[in-house]
């Protein structure tokens, strides 16, 4: 049964071009502005900074709580002299050691783990016994193994990243969708090939969430290590420099010293990660 | 013009020259956590060069296993699929699949790249040679615009036509695609359709399409199997060389369509059909 025809009429229009209507608005200067994570994230540094100074004045007491421009003198004095710099090159330097070998054995485990039984297993068991470990408690056992060098520093450093690192990465590789890894399979790509073509750049938003959580746990374990290990080789880093001026009752220095170590992840943070990410994943769409 | 079906299951080969791909007799079972189900049983068909051949069935006559053990991802139980005249047994760049799914082409390479990659990867031809004739493909599917573009960017056809020029840049033997239309908008499917028939009066590549649309089956292909599901046998096989885009609506379009449908859907044998009036059967009564 059709319906009786409406009352009312058909009609068609001739749409003209639109020249008088823009179709695109610049946002004003102080939305744009606003856009910028590093001025909202500065806004915030302010004002702790002010409260902190504020705090400091009320309580009045140098050795308990410096005030925010006594520590900003006393790092603007040590970055001068090159004293810190140094100690920060120093600590850089073995983190970054640890850091890199850390991948490199992330990513072998990960791989075992992706192509056999064996290295599941291995991978899960391994990873629920190490990763609740912290690797601080493995501390003296690495000064007994690796004597007073760097290499202990190292070890310790390996064990922070390692376990969190593989976890993300393998966790990674088990969300590629299963019509990508056809995909690859399809092209031909087999074993080591498909793995650096395929799963990692596809996994890459899990690999760097693990990345960042090890770069934590690294520098977190380095400056603890350096505080309770002290000088490798007549040289410490800049948790030794805490350690000392500490001892030596200079409590702006070593608010310093903390404001460095701050501003240090602060920077790996935004500068090295928020770069990379924006390279990659977001400019794939693969993340927001 | 109304001839009975063939009785059995592989239809005449009446020309001489050997088949692209044969699939011989075979059987796929998929195992799930508690048991093993066969999806398929003893199907058997030969596709011809230049062929668009389409698999036809209801959900569960298992036309999408098939379709990847073509591909060399699922390994017949029973059976043998030949690609002339070799055995398949592994995915290769030659038999490329074009999925449904709007993530099989790698978010992190571009258009130009991910036309690219298959050839790079199988290491067909050196990166200039790879970039122009990605270049000619896209061209062809109409996107050398932008070549540049990351896929997130794309609307879901201009991905799917992505994904069909990088099957074309292979220059496979025979193009493999898995319902490749279904997840997009009505209107855009009807274009890729012609845009696909378009292609393939110009390269003239070899097809296995797989559907559950019957109109679709009658547009795009040229021979229809019809499976029949749970297992996948061989029900039936249709020629539908004679439509295209504009029959739709026509009225051996239509008895096409019922007829196929009858054949997946009832059981028993199909019914006589009615032979065409001719002029010498009329009889003028007195």
């Amino acid at each position: 049964m059709s319906h009786l025809s409406s009352p009312r009429e058909e009609f068609e229009t001739v749409l003209p071009v639109l020249t008088n209507v823009s179709l695109e608005r610049e946002l004003p200067l102080g939305q744009r502005l606003w856009q910028q994570g590093w001025i909202r994230k500065g806004l915030i540094l302010i004002v702790l900074a002010l409260v902190w100074e504020a705090i400091a004045r009320y309580q009045n007491n140098d050795l308990l709580l410096p005030s925010f421009v006594q520590t900003a003198q006393a790092l603007y004095a040590g970055l001068v002299s090159g004293e810190l710099l140094g100690k920060v090159w120093i600590s850089l330097v073995v983190l970054v050691k640890g850091y890199l070998i850390g991948i490199a054995l992330a990513f072998a485990l990960t791989t075992l783990a992706v192509s056999t039984q064996l290295g599941r297993d291995l991978l899960s068991t391994l990873t629920s016994m190490f990763n609740p470990l912290p690797a601080i408690a493995l501390l003296p056992l690495a000064l007994l193994w690796f004597g007073l060098g760097q290499n202990s520093l190292i070890f310790v450093l390996v064990h922070s990243v390692l376990w969190a690192l593989a976890l993300n990465t393998y966790a990674g590789f088990l969300g590629v969708s299963e019509t990508l890894r056809m995909a690859g399979r399809n092209y031909g790509l087999k074993g080591m090939r498909f793995v650096l073509f395929i799963l990692i750049p596809a996994a890459l938003p899990s690999i760097l969430a693990g990345l960042k959580i090890g770069w934590a746990f690294a520098w977190r374990t380095l400056i603890a290590a350096e505080l309770v290990f002290g000088a490798t080789s007549g040289k410490g880093g800049l948790g030794w420099y805490i350690f000392q001026n500490r001892n030596e009752l200079y409590t702006d220095k070593v608010f310093a010293g903390l404001a460095v170590v701050i501003l240090i992840g602060l920077l790996v943070e935004n500068l090295v990660f928020d770069t990379l990410e924006r390279v990659t994943v977001k400019r794939w769409g693969m993340q927001r | 013009m109304n001839a009975p079906l063939p009785g059995h299951t592989v239809s005449k080969p009446n020309a001489t020259a050997q088949a692209l791909l044969s699939v011989d007799n075979v059987s796929l079972e998929y195992r799930t956590p508690q048991r093993v189900v066969r999806a398929t049983h003893q199907v058997s068909f030969e596709i011809d060069p230049a062929d668009r051949f389409v698999l036809l069935g209801p959900s569960g006559c298992g036309k999408s296993t098939l379709l990847k053990a073509a591909a060399g991802f699922i390994q017949p139980v029973e059976g043998e699929i030949r690609l002339q005249g070799q055995r398949v047994d592994a995915p290769g760049p030659d038999r490329i699949v074009v999925f449904q799914e709007f993530d099989q082409l790698p978010p992190w390479k571009t258009v130009k790249q991910n036309v690219m990659f298959p050839l790079l990867a199988s290491k067909t031809l050196k990166r200039k040679e790879a970039e122009e004739r990605a270049l000619h493909y896209l061209n062809k599917v109409g996107l050398a615009a932008f070549a540049d573009a990351y896929p997130h960017t794309l609307s879901g056809g201009m991905k799917a036509r992505v994904a069909i020029a990088r099957a074309l840049a292979m220059q496979p033997k025979i193009l493999l695609m898995d319902e490749p239309f279904a997840a997009l908008d009505a209107l855009t499917r009807r274009k890729m359709q012609e845009e696909l028939l378009l292609l393939w009066e110009e390269v003239r590549f070899t097809l296995l399409f797989v559907t559950h649309s019957i109109e679709e089956a009658l547009v795009v292909g040229n021979r229809i199997l019809l499976l029949s599901p749970h297992p996948g046998r061989v029900r039936a096989e249709v020629h539908s060389h004679q439509y295209d885009l504009h029959s739709l609506g026509g009225v051996a379009f239509q008895e096409s369509a019922r007829r196929i449908h009858r054949l997946l859907f009832d059981e028993g044998q199909s019914p006589e059909t009615e032979r065409e009036l001719d002029f010498a059967d009329i009889r003028i009564a007195y």
